[in-house]
């Protein structure tokens, strides 16, 4: 065990090899980008659920609520764990029968899917509300206007709930920064296991584990700056609630 | 709340919520009969063509499993209420030097991952206790050298945080009258809080609270990646000792939705009977 002042030894934070600072900014980039990716595919999933939900036939409406209840109503480790496998399972099994044969899933693809699965349940209820919440007038002016259903949504509905829509959507965009780490279970290098990779090979574990800390602090303060803009122009027009 | 923050929408948007719940009466449509059955079926091949003859061996230690992470949901569950009332207190009312405090501490909580604070906890913390003789000989070592307290002081800790918020918005929220209106019967201040302000910032925030208390359910498993035993675990050791892999994850999915629903539900027969006129 290393003396206790080791754990602020600086030069271990580094960028250069000797020092594990570019493993961790590496690690960190990776859990953006696993972050964008699964927000963005949970947004299209989210899309599509809630639209489902709210117009779909009755089947297609309890297909989309028993995803979005099995997704809130079990751990998101546990759901990470089963896509993980099952995901890369079904899609080499695929191949297979297609006769392409057995592909190679890269960590970041999976990694993606599985944080847009659990992201699309939550961005599913996230956007019916918001759909619900815009005056069903408007819609119906658009519709008797003639527009197509494909019209109303684009030019209508999506950009009218956005407002109501956005405080719940950039949470989600926090969740799924956060959630990333989850990944580390599975074995995918984002910054939570790098980190621990690191600590564990310098024993420095305070240092890097604060380290690490400070940049998903770093990422969530960032991301809040960026939302409080995005909150201030989407409401903008909307009578200020003292 | 509206007449303050807008309601805290971090997390409890998402919950799993009694209202989320299915009536009795609403399976009763043709649709639903067909997809009822297709899911018997479902279930029904699962059982059959899967591999199951591990479950009995196991049982025992699933049934451990569920105590553990049954445990661990509450003790942290109360014991972060406990730190969330000051916590949400004092941003409404306290000093600014608390006020900063407490703000500080939520926002950091809240800006990391869970799963990396725990590791914190547990790797750093965990390292940094051996090298002090004091720590070595108190009566808490026997303690510290078991996962479990790390486990419980994170998540208590997560939990403190995200519901810090909640009771700071429901402080905030009762309406200043009913303070008003207790005061001017003469209670002290602290008889005020005890009477009126808490009990009235906890019947607003009580849904809040029964959803983040189902979020914290699906917390408990990160605790094993610290070598706790829960129900989790115990699935992870299933997989490893019979190279099992999907089966063991349907059974904890299906516990873990039990589980939800069971909590689900308890709460919403709590809520029913706390007596709600107008407000």
């Amino acid at each position: 065990m290393a003396d206790p002042v080791s754990f602020i030894n600086w030069s271990l934070l580094a960028l250069e090899p000797p020092g594990w600072g570019g493993v961790l900014l590496r690690g960190l980039l990776n859990s953006i980008q696993i972050a964008i990716g699964g927000y963005a595919f949970g947004l299209l999933l989210g899309i599509g659920g809630a639209c489902g939900k709210l117009y779909g036939g009755p089947i297609t409406r309890d297909l989309m609520e028993c995803y979005t209840t099995i997704v809130r109503a079990v751990p998101e480790l546990v759901l990470i764990l089963l896509l993980y496998y099952a995901g890369t399972d079904a899609l080499n099994y695929v191949l297979g029968l297609v006769g392409i044969g057995q592909v190679d899933i890269s960590g970041l693809v999976a990694g993606i899917f599985v944080i847009g699965v659990v992201q699309g349940a939550y961005t599913t209820e996230v956007l019916r509300g918001a759909i619900k919440a815009v005056p069903p007038g408007q819609i119906e002016a658009a519709r008797a206007y003639g527009m197509s259903p494909t019209k109303v949504m684009t030019r209508v509905t999506l950009p009218a709930m956005l407002p109501y829509a956005i405080p719940g959507l950039s949470n989600l965009w926090l969740i799924a920064t956060k959630d990333t780490a989850l990944l580390a279970v599975v074995g995918f290098s984002e910054l939570t296991l790098v980190t621990r990779q690191a600590a564990g090979s310098t024993k420095a574990y305070l240092l890097f584990f604060c380290a690490a800390g400070a940049l998903y602090l770093m990422l969530t303060l960032v991301s809040d700056f960026f939302i409080k803009i995005i909150e201030r122009r989407a409401r903008r027009g909307f009578v200020e609630q003292s | 709340m509206s007449d303050t923050t807008p309601p805290d929408t971090t997390t409890h948007a998402m919950a799993f919520t009694p209202e989320d719940l299915p009536t009795a009466e609403s399976f009763f449509k043709p649709h639903r009969i067909v997809l009822l059955a297709i899911a018997a079926a479902l279930v029904f091949c699962i059982v059959w063509f899967m591999r199951w003859d591990w479950l009995p061996q196991y049982l025992p230690r699933l049934g451990y499993g569920i105590m553990v992470t049954l445990a661990m949901l509450f003790s942290t569950a109360i014991l972060g209420f406990l730190l969330a009332v000051p916590l949400g207190l004092v941003q409404v009312t306290g000093p600014w030097p608390l006020k900063a405090l407490a703000k500080g501490f939520c926002t950091v909580i809240r800006g990391t991952p869970l799963l990396l604070q725990l590791w914190l906890l547990y790797y750093g913390l965990g390292s940094l206790f051996p090298q002090f003789p004091a720590i070595r000989q108190s009566f808490l070592w026997p303690y510290l050298r078991e996962s479990w307290p790390y486990g419980v002081a994170a998540l208590t800790i997560s939990f403190a945080a995200y519901e810090g918020e909640v009771m700071r918005g429901a402080f905030a929220g009762v309406p200043a009258g009913e303070i008003e209106a207790a005061r001017a019967y003469g209670m002290s201040r602290w008889t005020l809080f005890r009477r009126i302000w808490l009990p009235r910032a906890i019947h607003r925030a009580l849904p809040t609270l029964n959803g983040e208390t189902v979020l914290q359910l699906k917390a408990t498993p990160l605790v094993a990646t610290i070598t706790v035993i829960d129900v989790y675990s115990v699935i992870s050791k299933v997989r490893q000792d019979t190279y099992i892999t999907y089966e063991p994850l349907l059974l904890l999915a299906l516990i873990y939705m039990c589980l939800t629903g069971i909590l689900v539900i308890a709460f919403r027969y709590l809520e029913n009977r706390i007596p709600t006129r107008g407000a």
